[in-house]
Parts: structure tokens; C-alpha cells; sequence
């Protein structure tokens, strides 16, 4: 009931992140790191933290785990009904729209949720505080000050698609490395207006720190 | 008396300066322990779970294993507060029940899976203090297992550990399992008989060194030939 809640729930949720989203010539870029902490432990070292939603938005999601994924999924299914009862489908600044007054009755409750709608040519960034807000690039997130620190550095308009998957890399990279709610890999997604592009290869294991296997003798 | 107060989050107790009286508040959760472990296989799936129900310094049970066989491909493991993980038990049940009764066929794994995250955000404000992770077989036959937080994230894996002992297991089983953080090691795939041995193995040492594991191990076997369980005794002290 109301009263039991003001006590929270005597467990963490997942929570922290880095992700980011920007628009270039070659059309928009969405990276996001892999790691779903809960308090101090790291409740999932693989999680996809950029959805498609459909074939031409993807999603970044950031904040507390569970919110993200069913909001995405809510979403998904109130803008799939909005495109079978009108014949055609939502636009971005639409849908982000109907985002924000599905979350308002929230505001002000633990629900924790800031995602970056990520289409060919447009970034929002939508959050459950009731922020909305169109842009050219976009980083949310515990880690997103170290990542926006790399973007502003070297993001330009006219990059090709081979340097902003490596400038995007490298944002994210460089604050799962500072951040401690960051971390393990990189997932990206490159959205044109042929629609998203394939997921890029996630990168390599960050680093190996341990022993190696000892070499059998041949004596 | 031990209270919950006492004890800050993750069960470490919090540092003892006198801020003033405090009110005692009623609590509507307790920790009852236990540790739940779910390793996928190639056509086999395994959901493994201590007996031990405690409360505080006491052991309320030796026998209360967190194993709950769903349906004859599906076994689902609970652990945290025992009246939400019957409770909530119960409802999977019920709607498992509804949906044969309206779809004419039993719910896969994936589907199950779906389900239970949306039973658990309903309960956003007021979450069900359970670790849920889900092991079967999914529509191929393949193993599959889902890994739950206590309010609906959730994904598939190919092995889980949660509950009070899962910061001690998970590692131990990135390393046998997915063969992280070793170099030049040959990546066999696993037969259902060195899982299992695994599972035994790493369940006597989560007992070693962690309170509230322990008394017996409750391994179910889930193939295409149906559910096998074992009961292993751990330690009882």
C-alpha cells in the first residue's frame, strides 16, 4: 500500500550508464555501454541498452533497468496502435511527445527513466522528470560527462561513417573507464534513412588483467 | 531483538552513532535467505536451489527448497522474501492455467518469461522482494534461461545465479561456465553431466561462506524426456 512504500524496497534496482546520440552527414549515430549495476554489483555485464523500435528509431535508454524496458515496451506497442488506427506511422517528434504525457503521471516517483529517440535525421531526448528536448547530440547517463567531453572535442558534421563509429567508440569507451557504473563493451547502432543499419560488432573485451594459462612443456 | 533497521542495504550493518529515538516502523518485507542457480545446455536445462529458509539468526526450514516446476519444459527458481515468492508462485500458476484454458496450449519459456516481467512492474511501487530466474527448454529444444530483477528487467543468459550468495557465485561461474578471464583455454561445450557437477560443487562452496546457504541442494533436470530432480545434503551448520 501507499504508506509501506515511503520505506523503499530494501533492495537496489539497476541504475547508471553511458550513452550517447548524434546527427551527422551520414546520418545518427546511438552507442551505449553494456553494464546493469545494482548498488555496488554488476547485475548484468551484457545488456542492450539501444532497441530498435522500429525500423527507422532506435531507442537509448538510461536510469533504472525495469523502467526502461517496459516503457520501451509500452511505447512500442501504443505507437504500433497509432499506425494500425491512422494508416500511417508516427513521427519521432510524435512519439516522443506521446512519451512524455505517458510518463507524467509519474513524475515525482521513483520511476526512473531518460531515454534518446534516435531517428534518421532528428535526436530527442525524453526523461520521466518531464524533460523533452530536440538535438543535435546527445549523452545521458553517470558516464556522460566524460563522453560528452570526447564528443565535443572531435564531433564535426562532415565525418565520415568509419570515424564516427570510432568517435563514438572511443566516448563511450573513455567513460566506462572513469565511471564505475560503466563498463565492459560498446553496442552501436547507425540509423540512415534506409532505415537502422545493422548492430555494429560490439568492441573487443576490455583488457585482459588475469593469468595466463601456463605454456605445457615440450620437454 | 534483531531488527531490520539495524541493517543497512545488502546486510551489512550500519555504523553505530546515536541520532536520537528512532520510530520502528512495520516492515512488510523480510530477508529469508537462499541462493538460486540456472545453467542452459544445448538441449538440457538446469535450475538448482539450496533448502534453507532463515529469518535473522534463526532457521525457520531445511527443507524449503526454490524450485518451482512450471510446466514440463519450464522450472522457475525464486529467492528473497518467502511470502512474496508464494504469492507470487501462486499467480504464475493461476495464469498458466488461463492461458491454456483460452489459447489451448501450454506457454513456452520466452513467453513465460515475458509474462513474469509484467507481472512483476505492476508492482513497481510496492515490488515483490523476489530473484527470480527462470530454466527450460525453449520452442527448439535448446536450453534457455531468463535472469529477473525484483521489478521485471529481465533477459535471456546462458546461466544466473541469484539470491543471497549470487555476488560469491556469479564469477565462479563466468569463469568455468563462460570461460572469462583466462587466456588460451580450450572452450568445450558442456555436457548435462559436468554441469550438474558443477552446480554441486559450486553450491558446497556458496555453503562454506555464505550464512544463510545451506542443508540440502535441490537440483531439477529439465530435458526433452521431462523434469529429473536430485537432493544433494550440504551443510547444516
Amino acid at each position: 500500500g501507499p504508506d509501506w512504500h515511503c520505506e523503499g524496497p530494501p533492495f537496489p534496482l539497476s541504475h547508471g550508464t553511458t550513452t550517447l546520440g548524434f546527427i551527422f552527414q551520414g546520418g545518427v549515430i546511438a552507442a551505449a555501454d553494456t553494464r546493469a549495476s545494482a548498488g555496488g554489483l554488476v547485475a548484468c555485464p551484457a545488456v542492450h541498452k539501444i532497441t530498435p523500435i522500429h525500423s527507422h528509431l532506435v531507442v537509448t535508454s538510461s536510469g533504472s533497468g525495469a523502467d526502461c524496458m517496459l516503457w520501451e515496451r509500452i511505447l512500442t506497442r501504443e505507437i504500433r496502435l497509432y499506425q494500425l488506427r491512422h494508416k500511417r506511422r508516427l513521427s519521432i517528434r510524435g512519439t516522443a511527445k506521446l512519451l512524455s504525457l505517458m510518463l507524467h503521471p509519474f513524475k515525482g516517483t521513483d520511476v526512473c527513466v531518460a531515454l534518446t529517440l534516435c531517428g534518421w535525421d532528428k535526436l530527442i531526448y525524453v526523461c520521466s522528470d518531464g524533460a523533452r528536448l530536440q538535438g543535435d547530440i546527445f549523452s545521458v547517463g553517470s558516464g556522460s560527462p566524460y563522453a560528452y567531453g570526447v564528443l565535443d572535442r572531435s564531433l564535426s558534421w562532415s565525418l565520415n561513417k568509419e570515424e564516427a563509429i570510432l568517435l563514438a567508440r572511443e566516448a563511450v569507451f573513455r567513460a566506462t573507464h572513469r565511471d564505475a557504473y560503466s563498463g565492459n563493451n560498446v553496442d552501436l547502432f547507425h540509423v540512415t534513412a534506409e532505415g537502422e543499419g545493422n548492430r555494429e560488432q560490439p568492441g573487443v573485451e576490455p583488457g585482459f588483467h588475469g593469468r595466463k594459462a601456463p605454456q605445457t612443456s615440450t620437454s | 531483538m534483531l531488527s531490520a533497521q539495524n541493517f543497512g542495504e545488502s546486510g551489512k550493518m550500519k555504523e553505530y552513532h546515536y541520532a536520537g529515538p528512532t520510530e520502528h516502523r512495520f516492515s512488510p518485507y523480510a530477508f529469508n535467505g537462499g541462493t538460486v542457480l540456472a545453467v542452459a545446455g544445448e538441449d538440457f536445462a538446469i535450475v538448482a536451489s539450496d533448502t534453507r529458509l532463515s529469518e535473522g539468526y534463526s532457521i525457520h526450514s531445511r527443507d524449503s527448497p526454490k524450485c518451482y516446476k512450471l510446466t514440463d519444459t519450464t522450472v522457475l527458481g525464486c529467492s528473497g522474501f518467502h511470502g512474496d515468492c508464494l504469492t507470487l508462485t501462486k499467480i504464475i500458476d493461476a495464469r498458466l492455467k488461463m492461458y491454456k484454458h483460452s489459447n489451448n496450449k501450454t506457454m513456452t519459456s520466452g513467453a513465460i518469461a515475458a509474462m513474469l516481467s509484467t507481472i512483476l512492474y505492476s508492482r513497481r511501487f510496492f515490488p515483490y522482494y523476489v530473484y527470480n530466474i527462470i530454466g527450460g527448454l525453449d520452442e527448439q529444444g535448446k536450453g534457455a534461461v531468463y535472469s529477473f530483477d525484483p521489478v521485471g528487467s529481465y533477459q535471456r543468459d546462458t546461466y544466473k545465479a541469484g539470491g543471497s550468495a549470487s555476488a560469491m557465485l556469479q564469477p565462479l561461474l563466468d569463469n568455468q561456465i563462460g570461460f572469462k578471464n583466462m587466456e588460451g583455454v580450450e572452450h568445450v561445450p558442456l555436457t548435462k553431466d559436468k554441469a550438474v557437477q558443477l552446480v554441486k560443487d559450486v553450491f558446497v562452496s556458496a555453503a562454506e561462506r555464505d550464512v544463510y546457504t545451506g542443508d540440502a541442494l535441490r537440483i531439477c533436470i529439465v530435458t526433452k524426456e521431462g523434469i529429473e530432480e536430485q537432493n544433494i545434503p550440504l551443510r547444516k551448520d
